[in-house]
């Protein structure tokens, strides 16, 4: 059992436990973070599998873009069950505090420890293959607008008419 | 080494569970999340077979790529109908919505 089988094993059971955590769990907001965890599982298998430009579109698009959509009509629309707990957890515990805190710190460290890095691309080996090759990225934009170009243009009309509905949809009284 | 059989097993589970979700849950926002589930499933194959197909290509990846854009609209839709839904009807318990039921 060598490196990548362990780390596929790990999120693939990420993966899977998510996903079921996803449908049994009672509080939606829980259900929406469960999904998160499984989309950036997906996402780390895509990587294993050399689709580097796909596991970079899954978490732009679902983690950043679909799931805060999720969570904004969550919180709008699931009112009856938030309001049993309202109230409760307004306090913030010593122990979130702290937890707060200890992360401020990491994310400071890592933050500051950028500096002592030498800068992008002056001497890593793997960089230099990857500009040389044009890597996942290039492959792929090669492929989609040499034989995919109509399937791309007609996705960015989809894409303008869901805009549009959704606009229609949320806006006027129907 | 991972081969096409792995990721054929986690797709058809996650694939599964997707299905249990929409069957099993009444909450239309949870229903969406599974439908999500099985989109996944179907990108994961997609990958699984660009990379381990008999000829290696990237026409996989450019298919998922176009799931994934669907799958945003779709997302955008749905949930524009679950908020007008819940404006008229005050819920979204998708066993409350019996209009159309004879």
């Amino acid at each position: 059992m060598n490196g990548s089988e362990a780390i596929f094993g790990l999120l693939a059971a990420v993966t899977v436990l998510g996903a079921i955590g996803v449908i049994t769990r009672k509080n939606p907001v829980h259900s929406a973070l469960l999904l998160i965890a499984t989309l950036m599982s997906v996402a780390g298998i895509y990587v294993l599998l050399e689709a580097e430009f796909l596991a970079a579109v899954q978490v732009l698009v679902y983690a950043g873009g679909v799931m805060v959509l999720f969570l904004f009509v969550i919180m709008l629309v699931d009112l009856e069950q938030r309001g049993k707990s309202a109230g409760a957890g307004r306090k913030l515990s010593k122990g979130t505090v702290a937890l707060g805190a200890v992360l401020t710190v990491v994310f400071l460290c890592v933050l500051l420890s950028t500096f002592a890095m030498e800068p992008l691309g002056a001497s890593h080996a793997g960089s230099e293959a990857l500009r040389a090759g044009g890597g996942n990225l290039g492959s792929v934009a090669l492929v989609m607008f040499r034989y995919y170009l109509l399937p791309f243009e007609l996705a960015s009309v989809l894409l303008l008419v869901a805009m549009v509905g959704a606009i229609v949809l949320g806006r006027f009284k129907l | 080494m991972i081969t096409a059989d792995h990721l054929l097993l986690l797709s058809i589970v996650l694939f599964s569970i997707g299905v249990l979700g929409v069957l099993t849950r009444r909450n239309a926002i949870i229903i969406f999340m599974s439908i999500e589930l099985m989109l996944n499933a179907a990108n994961l194959n997609f990958v699984a077979f660009s990379r381990f197909g008999k000829v290696p290509e990237l026409t996989g990846q450019t298919f998922a790529t176009f799931i994934i854009c669907v799958a945003a609209g779709e997302v955008a839709i749905g949930l524009a109908i679950i908020i007008a839904l819940f404006r008229n009807k005050e819920t979204v318990q998708v066993d409350e919505l019996n209009l159309l039921r004879w």
